[in-house]
């Protein structure tokens, strides 16, 4: 094997990263964008993504299918996002509060059943090798895409032209932007914000299934390291568009794989300010494109953040 | 800290003496007799079935428990902030635990030193800590095994197998024990050929899944064949390197059912023999040394057996430096070795055999590891 290909390695790299670690941020931003896009803030997607994390491995291991774990990851989700959209519902309920408490649930009710799950190793997801016609292993490798990240790339152009040209965009933008205005539609904001959390959910519950059932690929309690919390500061960054939550994914995905990419072609010292390029990127780019007077373009404006 | 927790303890703390002062009916002479019952506490910094070091500490506390009269009370998952404090008190004030086996690095210190000096009656026991005579009360311990030895004999087989003769090893933070076992998978390989080359990549953190999952990736990248690792759990490091088709090499536990035709054999603690002793030992009325160390040769550590793909050469040579090591004295860094920035470590003809303790301050990468400690 002669394949040494320089500095070469850092673009594969970063594009493999992107590829490998943008999915859990997709699919949890996504969710987070519909949920957002009717008006409500889930910050307990956190907890349901180590949630789906660990049930989907755990449905994994026992039924021998990958794919049924997913589906129960997403039904989990599912709850976890009922639950916060029902007690939301209740009057004077804040839901950043709730959202925290959700997270801290999730997160202790998948360390308690995940417990026997550790050590056993369930089926990996399939990926696609779109890299064989390179004949470079290291790019053969990168270009190994899961059909994950394949269904969050179609979900986000799904739900951009969903959100924007269809009857169920046109209820969640409204719901969104003014419970009064979707009164008098007759339109019931509680029930459509709760669904909008509960389909928010599913998502980072899928999400979650692929941190355990792809990359990294095993249920441990330290799973997460925190996508979850990220995906929902993304979205702002995203400024509520799923198109460019795709796009705010894969750069928080590739500026993660710097780091290890970096070390790997010999620029070694340092390590720990290449590990928080992402922070830094992101940091850079809010104030680039920050502006006083349309800092909150495109926010919903029923979110709790913006009233 | 409010003084409303500290009063309550030392509430606690007062009850509890009287208490076995009231049943015994004279003060506690532990340390000059033998003992008929003995608590035991167990604390780990991870889960303790994480295929890596909290389960081979797991595992040596399992076997304490055909002791009889030894009760074993455990916790997992316990940061090392001041919450290791909290556990540790109530171990010994809940539990009557009097032996503690805080087995995380950054226990030590403050935790355990603080601990130590307000429950002097109590023994802790810590895995590679720095206990110094001078320095540290009398009723801390440490104890840790050489395992750098383990990984030599990793590079060994390691060296015998790359073809791109280049290695990877996937570490987490830059601390001696760490760069030991860089520096000893690298000299092991180069035992076998001097012009292979280590590449190194320290993730930061003790437990971090994906970093984990990028570093191996980005290893197989740079072309290294055989992968090694210093993490908690080495779980994600195996697969992924095994899934790329690369070999590896196993560290703190056994891994080879998670890669059974890449693994090629692993460095593995052998935790419940050293537990076994130490607590026969205080059973016994005995004390336990303030500073207890073994490599191979004493039973701390072990090799898993070798896998599969293992070819005839590699496992003679792994067998014969095995036998080389087992006579005790063996040397890893010796001389003539400069480190990665050129400076001399080691002189020809110097020496620095698996027990000397300057290891343990080791704040070098040897040559021919590509990589930097900061």
């Amino acid at each position: 094997m002669d394949n040494d290909i320089g500095l070469w390695a850092i673009p594969i790299a970063i594009l493999g990263g992107a590829i490998r670690v943008s999915t859990p941020f997709l699919f949890v931003s996504l969710g987070e964008v519909l949920t957002e896009r009717s008006g409500r803030i889930n910050l307990g997607l956190e907890g349901t993504l180590v949630f789906g994390a660990m049930s989907g491995y755990a449905v994994a291991c026992l039924t021998g299918s990958a794919w049924a774990g997913v589906a129960v990851a997403a039904l989990a989700g599912a709850v976890f996002g009922l639950v916060h959209g029902l007690i939301c519902s209740l009057p004077k309920v804040n839901d950043i509060a709730i959202g925290i408490a959700m997270m801290l649930l999730g997160m202790g009710l998948a360390f308690y059943f995940g417990k026997p799950f550790i050590q056993p190793v369930a089926p990996d997801l399939p990926s696609i090798p779109f890299g064989g016609w390179s004949g470079l292993p290291q790019l053969e490798a990168a270009l190994n895409v899961n059909v994950l990240f394949l269904i969050g790339a179609a979900l986000s152009v799904f739900f951009w032209w969903m959100l924007r040209s269809t009857r169920i965009g046109l209820i969640l933008r409204v719901v969104g932007d003014s419970t009064d205005a979707a009164r008098a539609m007759g339109l019931r904001p509680a029930i459509i914000r709760t669904l909008a959390t509960g389909a928010g959910g599913a998502m980072a519950g899928v999400g979650g299934a692929y941190l355990s059932l792809y990359y990294p690929g095993s249920w441990n309690e330290g799973i997460s390291s925190g996508q979850g919390l990220m995906a929902v500061a993304l979205v702002i960054f995203a400024r509520w568009n799923p198109i460019a939550c795709f796009f705010a994914a894969l750069l928080f995905g590739g500026a993660g794989a710097l780091g290890p990419a970096l070390q790997s072609v010999g620029v070694s010292s340092g390590y720990y300010l290449f590990y928080a390029a992402p922070y830094v990127l992101t940091l850079g780019v809010m104030i680039a494109i920050s502006s006083p007077s349309r800092a909150m373009t495109g926010a919903p404006g029923e979110l709790s953040l913006t009233k | 800290m409010s003084t409303s927790s500290l009063s309550r303890r030392h509430f606690l703390m007062g009850t509890a003496l009287a208490g076995s002062a009231a049943f015994l009916g004279l003060p506690r002479m532990a340390r000059a007799e033998a003992l008929d019952k003995l608590t035991v506490g167990f604390i780990y910094v991870g889960p303790k079935d994480d295929y890596g070091y909290n389960q081979a500490h797991a595992e040596g506390a399992a076997a304490l428990k055909s002791i009889p009269g030894v009760t074993v009370v455990e916790e997992e998952n316990v940061p090392e902030t001041i919450d290791v404090q909290k556990t540790m008190e109530s171990m010994i004030n809940f539990d009557g635990a009097t032996l503690l086996f805080p087995t995380s690095f950054g226990y030590f210190d403050p935790h355990i030193l603080e601990m130590a000096a307000k429950y002097p009656d109590v023994r802790f026991e810590h895995a590679g800590g720095m206990w110094q005579a001078d320095k540290h009360p009398t009723n801390v311990g440490s104890y840790f095994g050489y395992i750098g030895m383990g990984q030599y004999l990793n590079g060994v087989v390691a060296g015998h197998m790359t073809k791109t003769k280049k290695i990877g090893f996937v570490a987490a933070k830059p601390i001696p024990q760490v760069l030991l076992n860089v520096n000893s998978f690298l000299l092991g390989a180069r035992s076998v050929d001097p012009t292979i080359t280590c590449q190194v990549i320290f993730t930061g953190e003790w437990s971090l899944a994906v970093k984990e999952a990028e570093a191996t990736n980005a290893l197989c990248d740079a072309g290294c064949d055989v992968i090694t690792c210093h993490v908690d759990s080495p779980k994600v490091v195996i697969e992924t390197a095994a899934g790329r088709g690369a070999y590896v090499c196993g560290y703190h536990a056994n891994q080879s059912s998670l890669a059974p035709d890449k693994y090629l054999t692993g460095a593995e603690w052998n935790w419940s023999k050293v537990y076994t002793d130490m607590i026969t030992a205080t059973m016994a009325g005995e004390p336990i040394p303030n500073f207890v160390r073994g490599g191979l040769a004493e039973g701390f550590i072990k090799m898993s057996p070798l896998g599969p793909a293992v070819t005839p050469e590699a496992k003679a040579d792994f067998e014969a430096k095995q036998a080389e090591i087992l006579k005790g004295g063996f040397a890893v860094i010796k001389g003539p070795l400069k480190d990665n920035k050129g400076n001399v470590i080691a002189a020809e003809g110097e020496a620095f055999v698996e027990t000397d303790v300057k290891l343990e301050s080791m704040d070098y990468l040897v040559e021919g590891v590509l990589g930097s400690t900061s």
